[in-house]
């Protein structure tokens, strides 16, 4: 079922999320929502025999055929992926670097458009997200519940009455929900502000997590604010509690570039305008350094400092440079060093196409 | 296994689940009160889950429980899918659904710690979960067919696969 030319059409575009629309998209990346769910009459993964997980993929195979989720869904087989095409599926946000590394049968379901995956054999049996551009839990939530009620009129999920929906860790239960914001927010941390903030944060239970979630750094500036608790509140409440606190956020952020612009802004400019050079002419650089110089041209090009390229290309640029987005772009595995000259390469040809003169240098 | 703070056996095996790996931790009763009185007093959120589990195991040593009848507790397993207490403790993750019934003593504290409530107010399934037996029946026969097939009992096997084949037919 896995389809070579699907994964390569998927990997020379992006994902709707990226698009950098949709309400505060200079400082919204995205809205998601992750749902757990288990199927009531398998095991949780942890002891679920080889036999319990293959029954589990076919079963959620057969399901996800019907689906027809703005047509027909994508469907890969972990297990029949090579190492960079799952590791492009990680760097895409479609799938978790444990479904990744995992063993075993496991799959993923993405819908054309990118908003929508499941994944098949994680660390619950299920697990759903729905991603938009911009600041939208509203609508993330409907067009999740939607298709939650789909697979749920097809198969029978682990639930109790008291504790809600089951999940492998209890950390989980009850929604099996969880509701994060990703924002870019640059400026707190120039300001050094950006402590203070998730120290208050995690005082009202809120997590926040780098780019690529638990674990992972906060690259690029970019910080993703969820809910921590699951239990106990209506996925509505879940909703308010991370949607009420991520305006108040925006506001610290924009105070902070305000700032900036009033009390340095020789110094700002001249960090953007660096940071945009070194990119259009580097002949090697590194994934961090990318992301590090592409956090303040983003920046640079929302406050008006940079006006010949456009947010959507350096959305896509943050995923583009990244090692298997690289690899597959470029047309083969590369060495470490390779792989920075190519990254060079290609921002260079990207950056410098942007303002129509093909020119490098240009400023 | 000895206490990682003196000689005496470890009789209380704790893992963090906070950070980013999970810690282990073997203690002796002596050092595990004094850790877990410590880790119960952190702040809310700070502790977690081990904070959870320390608090009811304190507040089950304050009633002059001995080592003995909590590790008794630990070795617990679940009818269904096999999974003792401890194996869940060690790893932070449950073995089936039914884990929820069978380990509630042990795990109502828990959740109580970690979400601060312990009922759901979300949405419920729109069919009612019916036949609930039924489907714990069925993941404790394909558990028994495989310890059947590994221990080479393969007439038991073979009834074992029936009888999930009848109760898979069953199904509304």
């Amino acid at each position: 079922m896995v389809d070579a030319v699907e994964l390569d059409d998927l990997t020379k575009n992006s994902g709707e999320w990226l698009r950098g629309g949709g309400p505060e998209a200079d400082i919204v990346i995205s809205s998601r929502i992750r749902l757990a769910r288990n199927l009531a009459e398998f095991p949780f993964i942890s002891r679920a025999a080889p036999q319990d997980r293959t029954q589990i993929e076919k079963l959620m195979r057969g399901c996800v055929a019907e689906l027809k989720e703005s047509g027909e869904l994508l469907y890969f087989e972990l297990e029949q992926l090579e190492g960079v095409d799952r590791q492009l599926l990680v760097e895409r946000h479609l799938i978790s670097r444990e479904l990744a590394e995992a063993q075993g049968a496991r799959a993923v379901a993405i819908d054309h458009r990118e908003t929508f995956s499941l994944m098949i054999n994680e660390e619950d049996h299920l697990r759903m997200q729905v991603l938009h551009s911009g600041l939208d839990l509203q609508s993330v939530w409907e067009h999740i519940n939607r298709i939650d009620d789909l697979i749920e009129s097809r198969v029978t999920y682990a639930f109790h009455e008291r504790l809600g929906y089951l999940t492998a860790c209890p950390t989980n239960v009850g929604t099996g929900m969880r509701v994060s914001v990703m924002l870019h927010l640059p400026a707190l941390v120039i300001t050094r502000q950006i402590d203070k903030v998730f120290r208050s944060l995690q005082k009202i239970s809120l997590a926040v997590r780098g780019l690529y979630g638990e674990g992972s750094q906060a690259m690029g500036d970019f910080y993703q604010i969820s809910n921590q608790i699951t239990l106990g509140r209506s996925e509505e409440e879940l909703i308010k509690q991370v949607g009420d606190i991520v305006p108040v956020i925006i506001d610290y952020e924009r105070q902070a570039r305000d700032f900036l612009i009033k009390e340095s802004h020789e110094n700002l400019h001249d960090r953007v305008s660096r940071a945009y050079g070194i990119l259009r002419t580097a002949q090697t650089i590194t994934s961090e350094e990318t992301m590090h110089l592409l956090s303040s041209v983003r920046m640079g090009v929302n406050l008006g400092l940079i006006h010949d390229v456009q947010i959507p290309l350096v959305n896509e640029l943050f995923i583009h440079t990244q090692p298997a987005h690289l690899q597959k772009l470029t047309g083969g595995p590369l060495e470490t060093s390779d792989r920075n000259i190519e990254r060079a390469r290609y921002l260079r040809r990207l950056l410098n196409k942007e303002d129509g003169d093909g020119g490098a240098g240009k400023n | 296994m000895k206490c990682q703070q003196c000689d005496k056996p470890a009789t209380f095996h704790i893992t963090e689940l906070t950070g980013g790996k999970p810690q282990e931790l073997h203690l002796c009763e002596d050092h595990a009160r004094q850790y877990l009185t410590q880790s119960s007093n952190e702040p809310a959120g700070a502790g977690g889950m081990a904070a959870a589990l320390a608090q009811h195991m304190v507040q089950k040593m304050q009633v002059s429980q001995t080592a003995e009848e909590l590790a008794e507790l630990d070795q617990q397993s679940c009818p269904v899918c096999g999974i003792t207490f401890y194996e869940f403790r060690s790893q932070g993750r449950l073995g089936c659904p039914h884990d929820y019934v069978c380990f509630k003593q042990q795990l109502e504290p828990l959740i109580l710690n970690i979400h601060g409530e312990a009922e759901h107010a979300g949405k419920s399934p729109r069919r009612c979960p019916t036949g609930s037996e039924k489907r714990t029946q069925l993941i404790r026969l394909r558990r028994e067919m495989k310890e059947a097939i590994a221990e080479e009992l393969y007439e038991r096997a073979s009834q074992l696969r029936d009888q999930i084949q009848r109760t898979e037919a069953e199904r509304p």
